[in-house]
């Protein structure tokens, strides 16, 4: 079946209402490409999307899907994966969704190391409520909500992926059509969690980090010969580097083992019996 | 006296009551008397105040009384606390050679039996034993078979090595012996040995045994007192039938990893006490708009806001039937007794996946960490069934596509239950959303779809009024003059109580309400009795307003739902209408 799975297979028939130009197209592009290209196909996938621009995504795509609650997505993926491991699951949130009101589920999902997929499509904006700083904005960005700035730092994902033990941590950016799909298909076939964050643009209410912006200033890691993806020394000083931005695989952990294998989880727990199972009296007689 | 021991252990938390009080409750179990057992404690780890209580009968226990006989304190304030249950005759066993315990006075008329307790565990092989010596104490005293206490010991220490279990049953010994020796005194207990085979289990466990054998295959849940024990249960046990148990980083992730599961096509749980549930409250919408079936557990405590969490309370109700914002469709159950928080896990499950509706499962306090003794027969796995709904096979997925092939997981039907395709099937891919969303799980603003998906959640509480049984528990004389009318935990005792009413001529109808949403109409039954009496642990009486509110006579009302606000002049027309007056004004 997957040899003929095209990524159109995974468009919807709604048309996006994101703004024309919007960097969540080519976020959303590149995610159907990978899926297609790893071999999946919309009945066994299923995407989870939160709040905001990018939590639309669900109803663009075709294939199993939740629209949740601002925030709470990873949970909802982890509690498909751990029902289903059959299933690709794949996240998708906006820097709002991820890094702010989901920051706790973020540091944690990354450390529970569940093999699904966490795609944020990270504009360092709030879109959809119309232009208000979000927890990527720069310090000096001047929105509706910081007229003279935001007084506080930005949140770094990476470092915070990092930080909790991130077993898969990328970065990509959507323009970069080939690339991104590339960075995204890498991130499915990682056996644990993998986390993208993805450069979206968002062309009506940030006019800083904007396309030229990222243009002008990606370093691709994938370009660098001397950059080692499983070397955390490494990961670490590109991480921490407030000079340059990055595009590519910046840290790969290929001896981590993922929460649904260590967990033994392995069955579609869909299947039950019509009844209580043989063995239930044995759970009354514990009492004994 | 009566065949029916009060007895307790108590004192500092560390001190090992509960396990103790546990030893004690499990020999009585084995050895075919009736258990109910109750405890004091507070919410710290180690000091304070804490105690066991234990009540036993070769009949039936359904509560706890205020009377104490046996007492055995660690502590002076454990004689201190329990001083008003404490009667002529009551026998209080404690350590003279313990400092603390050395100028305790015995009241009037009671026994005190002072026990070298520490002393006598020393011989035995350890001070730690020194709570087995007053079991063995007590067993003296209620003429209880030793024997028995020593099979508790055996399961209580056998993983521990025979020398262990050997030392603790030598221990028992000695206390036991030490009372013969040193007190003649006649007792006026003799705790009779039956050959009835029963289980002693709480309510948080009778919950998660209920959700393994109905099919529960995913739990996630973060600690909370006391709800914490369905969870510990379930972990190591649920993964015999494959399932598995996230303890999330909070109650917000618990209850989204449920419904994750859920959708996946998982029967799935959460339990958690009243601030829990307050924080997946957002959720709960969520689950309730995407007609996702999901189990929730509130083992509800005293609030508000962290309140007191190692007391009884049934605060929640209104949360629990209201709780969350918009309108939401939901199935409220309470188990009453212990058993019965089996038997209503089970079937929240069937109702959560046969309506596709979140359901609340309100139990208390009192139930979770009230161990009570059963004939194993009361937990009937045979009997479970397992009704997973409007769950199309593959092959049927066509059926409840539209003419463009695609799914519609929220489609309108005429019982307002939908098809439900779990991920994986060929051909069922749809997605669905929070957003008010048409037949396909789509989001929309359309004001006719939003009527249409509006009724349809409506119509399947509707149509489960219709198809279930909803009916209260009811006890007592069917013709009395004075109704009584009750929830949760409280049951077992107002039963207790109507015997007691009985000796006074005083004749009862009782009804326990295990449904309340939706819930009987009780209007017939208030109307018939002379006096109605609601009992329930909270100030305010939520339960009793309710039925005020539903025995009343019907209003008239305006409703509108199409996402548009009222306009004026349709709103005066709706009341001219409502008034049986022809409308037609004009702005």
């Amino acid at each position: 079946m997957s040899s003929q799975v095209r990524f159109t297979d995974f468009k919807s028939d709604k048309q996006p209402t994101w703004c024309p130009g919007c960097g969540d197209f080519g976020t959303m592009n590149g995610m159907m490409k990978a899926l297609a290209n790893t071999g999946n196909d919309p009945d066994n996938t299923f995407v989870v999307a939160g709040i905001g621009c990018s939590g639309k995504i669900g109803t663009y795509m075709h294939s199993y899907a939740l629209h949740g609650v601002h925030g709470r997505a990873l949970p909802v993926g982890i509690g498909v994966k751990a029902a289903n491991p059959n299933l690709e699951v794949m996240v998708a949130g906006g820097d709002g969704d991820g890094y702010s009101i989901g920051a706790g589920h973020f540091v944690h999902a990354v450390r529970r190391n569940m093999d699904m997929t966490y795609v944020v499509m990270d504009n360092r904006i709030y879109g959809l409520t119309k232009g208000q700083f979000s927890p990527t904005s720069r310090e000096d960005f001047e929105t509706s909500t910081s007229p003279d700035g935001t007084h506080q730092s930005p949140v770094n994902p990476l470092a915070l992926a990092l930080a909790a033990g991130g077993s898969f941590i990328a970065q990509s950016f959507s323009s970069d059509a080939q690339r991104h799909a590339q960075i995204v298909q890498e991130a499915i076939e990682h056996p644990g969690f993998g986390f993208v964050n993805v450069y979206s643009p968002c062309v009506t209410f940030n006019d800083v980090d904007t396309y030229d912006y990222f243009r002008d200033s990606l370093v691709d890691l994938g370009e660098d010969e001397d950059y080692d993806e499983t070397d955390y020394d490494q990961a670490t000083e590109v991480i921490l580097d407030s000079e340059k931005e990055y595009q590519g695989v910046i840290y790969r952990d290929d001896e981590s083992v993922p929460y649904n294998e260590r967990m033994g989880l392995t069955e579609d727990l869909s299947d039950i019996p019509s009844g209580a199972p043989d063995d239930a009296m044995d759970l009354v007689r514990e009492f004994y | 006296m009566p065949d029916d021991l009060n007895w307790a252990i108590g004192g500092e938390a560390g001190d090992g009551i509960d396990s103790t009080g546990k030893i004690f409750a499990q020999a009585l179990s084995r050895a075919g008397r009736h258990v109910f057992t109750s405890k004091d404690f507070a919410s710290r780890i180690r000091g304070g105040y804490t105690a066991y209580k234990v009540r036993t009968s070769v009949d039936r226990v359904e509560s706890v009384v205020d009377r104490l006989d046996v007492l055995i304190a660690l502590t002076q304030r454990t004689v201190d606390e329990n001083m008003d249950e404490l009667h002529e005759g009551s026998v209080i066993i404690y350590d003279g050679e313990r400092t603390t315990m050395q100028d305790l006075e015995i009241p009037e008329g009671m026994i005190g039996l002072d026990v070298p307790l520490k002393s006598l565990a020393e011989d035995a092989g350890g001070a730690i034993m020194r709570n087995v010596v007053a079991l063995g104490a007590a067993c003296e005293v209620a003429a209880f078979p030793i024997d028995n206490l020593a099979e508790s010991l055996e399961k209580r220490f056998g993983g521990k090595g025979e020398a262990i279990v050997e030392n603790n049953k030598r221990a028992a010994e000695l206390g036991q012996e030490y009372v013969q020796e040193h007190y003649d005194h006649e007792f006026d207990y003799d705790l009779e040995t039956t050959d009835n085979d029963y289980v002693l289990l709480n309510g948080d466990e009778a919950i998660g045994m209920g959700a393994l054998a109905a099919g529960c295959r995913f739990y996630s849940g973060y600690p909370i007192t006391p709800a914490t024990n369905v969870m510990e249960y379930l972990t190591g046990r649920i993964e015999r039938y494959g399932g598995t148990v996230i303890q999330a980083e909070d109650e917000l992730s618990a209850i989204n990893m449920a419904l994750g599961a859920a959708r996946a096509g998982a029967r799935a749980m959460t339990a958690t006490s009243g601030p829990g549930i307050d924080l997946m409250t957002e959720t709960f919408g969520l689950v309730a708009t995407t007609e996702t079936p999901l189990v929730i557990v509130d083992v509800m405590r005293s609030g508000p806001s962290t309140g007191m969490p190692t007391k009884q309370e049934q605060g929640d109700l209104n949360m629990l039937l209201y709780g969350g914002h918009g309108e939401i469709p939901r199935f409220v159950l309470a188990p009453t007794t212990v058993s019965e928080c089996f038997h209503k896990a089970v079937e929240a499950f069937n109702l959560a996946e046969k309506y596709q509706t979140p359901v609340y499962l309100a139990s208390d306090l009192a139930l979770a960490v009230t161990e009570q003794t059963f004939p194993p027969e009361e937990f009937d796995m045979d009997a479970v069934e397992i009704d997973r709904g409007n769950v199309v096979s593959e092959d049927a997925i066509d059926e409840w596509s539209n003419e463009k092939g695609q799914f519609q997981p929220h489609l309108a039907t005429e019982d307002g239950v939908s098809p439900r395709a779990f991920p994986g099937m060929a051909g069922g891919a749809h997605m669905t959303t929070g957003l008010e969303h048409d037949a396909l799980g789509r989001r929309t603003e359309d004001t006719d779809v939003r009527i249409e998906q509006v009724e349809k959640r409506t119509r399947k509480v509707e149509t489960a009024r219709e198809r279930e049984d909803w009916s209260p528990r009811e006890f007592g004389d069917e013709d009395a003059d004075t109704l009584v009318v009750s929830w949760g935990s409280n049951e077992g005792a107002m039963r207790e109580a109507m015997g007691f009413l009985e000796e006074e001529d005083v004749s009862v109808r009782f009804l326990s309400i295990p449904y309340l949403f939706p819930r009987a109409d009780l209007s017939a039954d208030i109307e018939a009795a002379e006096e109605v009496i609601v009992v329930e642990c909270n100030a305010t009486g939520q339960l009793a307003d309710v039925i005020e509110h539903d025995a009343l006579t019907r209003v008239k009302r305006i409703n509108k739902y199409n996402g548009v606000r009222f306009k004026a002049d349709e709103l005066a027309d709706d009341v001219k209408r409502a008034l049986g007056e022809s409308a037609e004004v004009t702005a």
